[in-house]
């Protein structure tokens, strides 16, 4: 049992880090401001819960995995509300998200 | 009077979660500052239904649920398309009219599309929002109306 808990541990980690890699890759290779904010989307919910869940399993007591359950729950409620005030400040101060990739042929 | 009780349960419950520590001094410490907590939100005024809404609770269980596996497809969506490259993403951006008349239902509309990666609300006027997409399928899978009938029957 303990095994197969430290297995399923470890998977959660390394899911959780191969997607926080794709996104910090994703801030890297997106064209513009709006589309980078899609990466950091990927890093800021599943990554995230992938390794407060691996974490979670690493045979912690209860307080602590009440803990890690209630952090999981902050970053989901507050990112997103991040994610807006940045996007709605760019909008406002004039950023134009970058539209019709295909004609601009970038990157 | 009733929202104020169930307000002290909450914090108490809370408290008595994160903390660990069960002594008389420790106990005796939440307690006063649960009251304190009570005593600052009654003079904000913040203590009602709109704050507290409790009453969604178990129709809100099954949103998650169902927001949980959008959440999960569109990682997969997105970081495929990171690895695929900039030539597969069609960056868009639409005006939809969403359903959900009060705040919360807006709130709840919002924040369940900007935390579904693929989709950022830049902005909301009435019941105008602005999203920003990777893709243009996201958009329109956004107009199929899946998420804002769903928001819309949590409200009543």
């Amino acid at each position: 049992m303990d095994t197969v808990i430290s297995v399923a541990s470890l998977l959660c980690l390394l899911l959780g880090s191969f997607l926080c890699l794709s996104g910090g890759v994703g801030i890297l290779r997106f064209p513009d401001f709006y589309t980078r904010m899609h990466a950091v989307g990927v890093t800021d919910t599943l990554a995230s819960a992938m390794i407060l869940m691996g974490l979670m399993l690493q045979g912690a007591e209860a307080n602590v995995v009440i803990k890690l359950i209630i952090i999981l729950l902050m970053t989901l409620f507050i990112n997103p509300t991040a994610s807006y005030a940045l996007a709605k400040a760019a909008m406002y101060s004039g950023l134009k998200p970058l539209l019709n990739m295909q004609k601009s042929k970038r990157g | 009077m009733r929202h104020t009780l169930i307000l002290a349960l909450l914090l108490a419950v809370f408290w008595l979660l994160i903390s660990g520590h069960y002594t008389l001094l420790m106990l005796s410490l939440g307690f006063a500052s649960i009251l304190l907590v009570i005593s600052i939100s009654n003079k904000m005024d913040s203590v009602d239904q709109a704050h507290q809404p409790v009453y969604l609770s178990l129709s809100l269980c099954r949103y998650h649920l169902w927001l949980a596996k959008k959440i999960i497809v569109a990682n997969i969506m997105v970081v495929k398309h990171i690895w695929l490259g900039n030539q597969s993403i069609t960056p868009s951006l639409a005006r939809l009219i969403m359903g959900p008349k009060t705040d919360l239902g807006k709130v709840i509309c919002a924040t369940s599309i900007t935390l579904t990666p693929g989709t950022v609300v830049v902005d909301v006027t009435g019941n105008v929002f602005t999203v920003h997409a990777l893709l243009r399928e996201n958009i329109q899978d956004l107009q199929t109306g899946e998420m804002d009938s769903l928001v819309s029957r949590l409200e009543c």
